[in-house]
């Protein structure tokens, strides 16, 4: 009881915020499961359709093609987005002039609003006048379709990804190389190791642990990719771009299929909460 | 989460304001409200909207009319936690598409015993009028009417030594005025298409219709659109885009792209109603005069599409009658509130294209006409070829499941404008199997 009065200011704020995550994300998520065995056109009492919803999300012809867009999405994301961060970050944390500039210059994207960084690289996609094609022009380089062909569309949605996240990804390494004491670079100098050896005894072993939480955040993230794909190709060409969230706003918003929408919804929550439970069973693990 | 965030938002705040009315001294004080006031971004149009409002509270006494400004009126994202909240407007508007499930879902009034409050009712076309009616009850207010033909940018047909007053009427000779576009130089497209976001299976349908296909058996229970039409739309795309190279290289995936690149003046020709000179010149700052609209190319038949009015069913009677007169005071009046040509000339607005057809050739069309013709602050003649078009081709509704087909038949749109090695035959197959899969599981 003591402890309790002692920690009332503490509690009185962790209330607050658990109130918010009850109103704006848990009740939410408890009426989308509850949706999503309905059969609702949000204006008349709903009807209970047991799986129906789910039996019609498989059912849907775009239904294969978006699961495995989105696990390639995610796959070359991960390629692109985790490694070249940590890279960036390393070479960052190596520096001895102008870090300040150059940490500016990574986070600056992060900064745009993320519909003007897509439509930016709508542009830079452009066929014709777009930067990506003069450049490759300019070199005498053959161009490409970027966005206007199914072999290309996904991996440059994959690119806008990458750029606009690549900011706050790079920090967050930056922050957990610099928590590695210096005396463990200088002890394996000492023994002759040099920057790969430094990087896989030293940096990689100290910041194993942030390695994996960005790992579990990224794949969460990525596979709900929506915005790139709704903005710049419209799930297509050939439905090559067509996501599980963006197939999920198809659902709900064209075809006003809110329940089906909602269980489509709930399979994309099942596979993430897979990675969610490895991420927290290995953090409990590294802690331990 | 974000279809239940939605609903729930608009739960949440679902109170709103509650219809009401009351009687003091005999005189009914009733309060509706109103959609499709013009944003804050169209100062003029905004305050000649709220001069209406004005007038007609002036004109009846003890009604309150507000507006809401929710652009466009009609949102699909919206409209369903609209009606759920309790938020939707006494008087809205809902498009062709959803007259059916509105009515079916009861969540619109029926006003059979008020269309008389619509003084030109009679005028307005009857079959467009039957599409509001439901087990002989009324249910709306035809408000807008339109069918497809083919938009064409005039001065680059000059510009490409092609006669703007003779455009294209079959697509042999749209192919040979696209190639000659394009041949104007880089970034010049012949013709523009939709490809993705369901405009391009959009598309296909009005091609298809045009050539007298469809794209569902009569019993809406197969596709039908693996034919001998939907093979020519299809084949004839992949040709300009291949062969001719008229189309450009850049996909155009939705509504916003197109109209961009038709606004740009370097895009000669495309599938659209005459709202789409209006979108063109008023929002993506094309030259009015540029533009003009000819009939479908050897047209069978056309989608047709349009609006209507709808009361809330939650309306009391005070109201219902309210908003009737409101409709009919904005809407449905020769040389009143929308159909104010003077005032929309005064105020800068395109006046002249042919954009509604809901009163046919009645006396009210013709009125209207004769009063739109007067005071065009546009060229009429582009349009002319349109006008005697239309009214020879028959209208043909959307088909059932729309946006689900649309985005099935997206694939194919967008098989033959991204792949030159794309077999239409097999993107038809495929889309046909698909659509039978779904048409199945739907029952």
């Amino acid at each position: 009881m003591g402890i309790l009065r002692r920690n009332l200011t503490a509690y009185g704020f962790l209330c607050a915020a658990l109130f918010c995550f009850a109103v704006f994300a848990w009740y939410p998520m408890v009426r989308e499961f509850v949706l999503s065995f309905q059969k609702t056109d949000l204006i008349n009492p709903p009807e209970w359709v047991g799986l129906d919803n789910f039996k019609a999300a498989v059912a849907d012809p775009a239904f294969g093609e978006a699961w495995l867009n989105t696990v390639e999405f995610t796959v070359l994301a991960l390629l692109c987005g985790y490694a070249v961060p940590f890279v960036v970050a390393l070479v960052l944390n190596e520096l001895r002039h102008a870090r300040a500039y150059l940490r500016f210059v990574v986070y600056l994207p992060v900064m745009l609003p993320p519909i003007v960084a897509v439509l930016l690289f709508r542009w830079f996609y452009d066929p014709g006048p777009g930067l990506f094609n003069q450049v490759l022009d300019f070199f005498h380089l053959p161009t490409l379709a970027w966005l206007d062909s199914s072999s290309t569309a996904l991996i440059s949605l994959v690119l806008v990804s990458t750029w606009m996240n690549m900011g706050s990804a790079t920090l967050i390494y930056l922050a957990a190389l610099q928590n590695i004491p210096p005396e463990l670079y200088e002890a394996a100098e000492l023994d002759g190791a040099g920057i790969l050896k430094r990087v896989r005894h030293v940096t990689i072993p100290q910041t194993k642990l942030i390695l994996l939480l960005m790992l579990m955040l990224q794949i969460v993230a990525t596979m709900q990719v929506f915005i790139e794909p709704y903005m710049l190709t419209g799930g297509g060409p050939e439905n090559a771009t067509v996501s599980v969230a963006y197939l999920m706003y198809q659902f709900a918003f064209s075809q006003m299929n809110y329940g089906q929408a909602g269980a489509l919804g709930m399979m994309l929550m099942l596979a993430l909460l897979v990675f969610a439970a490895f991420q927290l069973r290995t953090t409990r693990e590294d802690q331990a | 989460m974000l279809v239940t965030a939605l609903g729930i938002s608009a739960t949440a705040c679902g109170s709103g304001e509650s219809p009401q009315s009351s009687a003091s001294g005999g005189a009914a004080n009733v309060t509706i409200t109103v959609a499709c006031q013009p944003a804050k971004t169209a100062p003029k149009d905004r305050q000649a909207w709220d001069d209406d409002v004005a007038a007609f509270m002036k004109a009846h006494p003890g009604v309150t009319v507000k507006s809401t400004d929710q652009q466009p009126c009609f949102d699909p994202k919206t409209f369903g936690p609209k009606l759920a909240g309790g938020q939707m407007e006494t008087v809205f508007v809902v498009p062709m598409t959803n007259y059916g499930d509105v009515i079916a879902q009861g969540q619109a009034l029926d006003i059979t015993q008020y269309t008389s409050l619509i003084k030109n009712w009679n005028d307005l076309r009857p079959d467009h009028r039957e599409l509001l009616v439901k087990d002989g009850k009324t249910y709306g207010v035809p408000n807008v009417h339109y069918s497809v033909g083919l938009v064409y940018n005039r001065a680059l047909f000059t510009k490409a030594g092609l006669d703007p007053n003779t455009p294209p009427r079959t697509w042999a000779e749209v192919r040979e005025a696209a190639k000659k576009i394009a041949g104007l130089g880089a970034g010049y497209v012949g013709y523009g298409e939709y490809s993705g976001g369901n405009t391009g299976g959009w598309h296909f349908t009005q091609a298809i219709y045009g050539r007298g296909g469809s794209v569902l058996t009569d019993d809406n229970k197969k596709a039908a659109f693996n034919s001998p039409e939907g093979k020519a739309v299809l084949q004839n795309l992949h040709d300009m885009r291949w062969v001719d190279n008229s189309m450009g290289s850049k996909l155009l995936v939705g509504w916003e792209s197109l109209m961009m690149a038709m606004g740009s003046g370097k895009v000669g020709m495309m599938l659209g109603a005459p709202d789409v000179v209006t979108d063109v010149v008023t929002k993506f700052k094309g030259k009015v005069d540029d533009y003009g609209i000819t009939g479908f190319p050897e047209a069978k038949a056309s989608l047709s599409g349009g609006e209507a009015y709808m009361i809330n069913p939650k309306a009391t009677p005070e109201q219902a009658k309210a908003g009737m007169e409101w409709i009919d005071f904005r809407f449905n009046t020769v040389g009143k509130g929308r159909f104010d040509f003077a005032r929309g000339k005064a105020i800068g607005n395109p006046v002249g294209v042919p954009d509604n057809a809901v009163y046919g050739d009645s006396p009210t069309g013709k009125a209207i006409q004769a009063d739109r013709v007067k005071n065009a602050s546009l060229p009429v003649e582009n349009y002319q070829t349109y006008v005697d078009s239309a009214a020879t081709v028959p209208p043909k509704a959307e088909p059932l499941h729309a946006q689900e087909l649309y985005a099935i038949l997206d694939v194919a749109m967008s098989g033959v404008l991204s792949r030159k090695d794309a077999s239409v035959d097999q993107l038809l197959a495929d889309a046909e199997t698909k659509a039978n899969a779904m048409l199945a599981a739907k029952g």
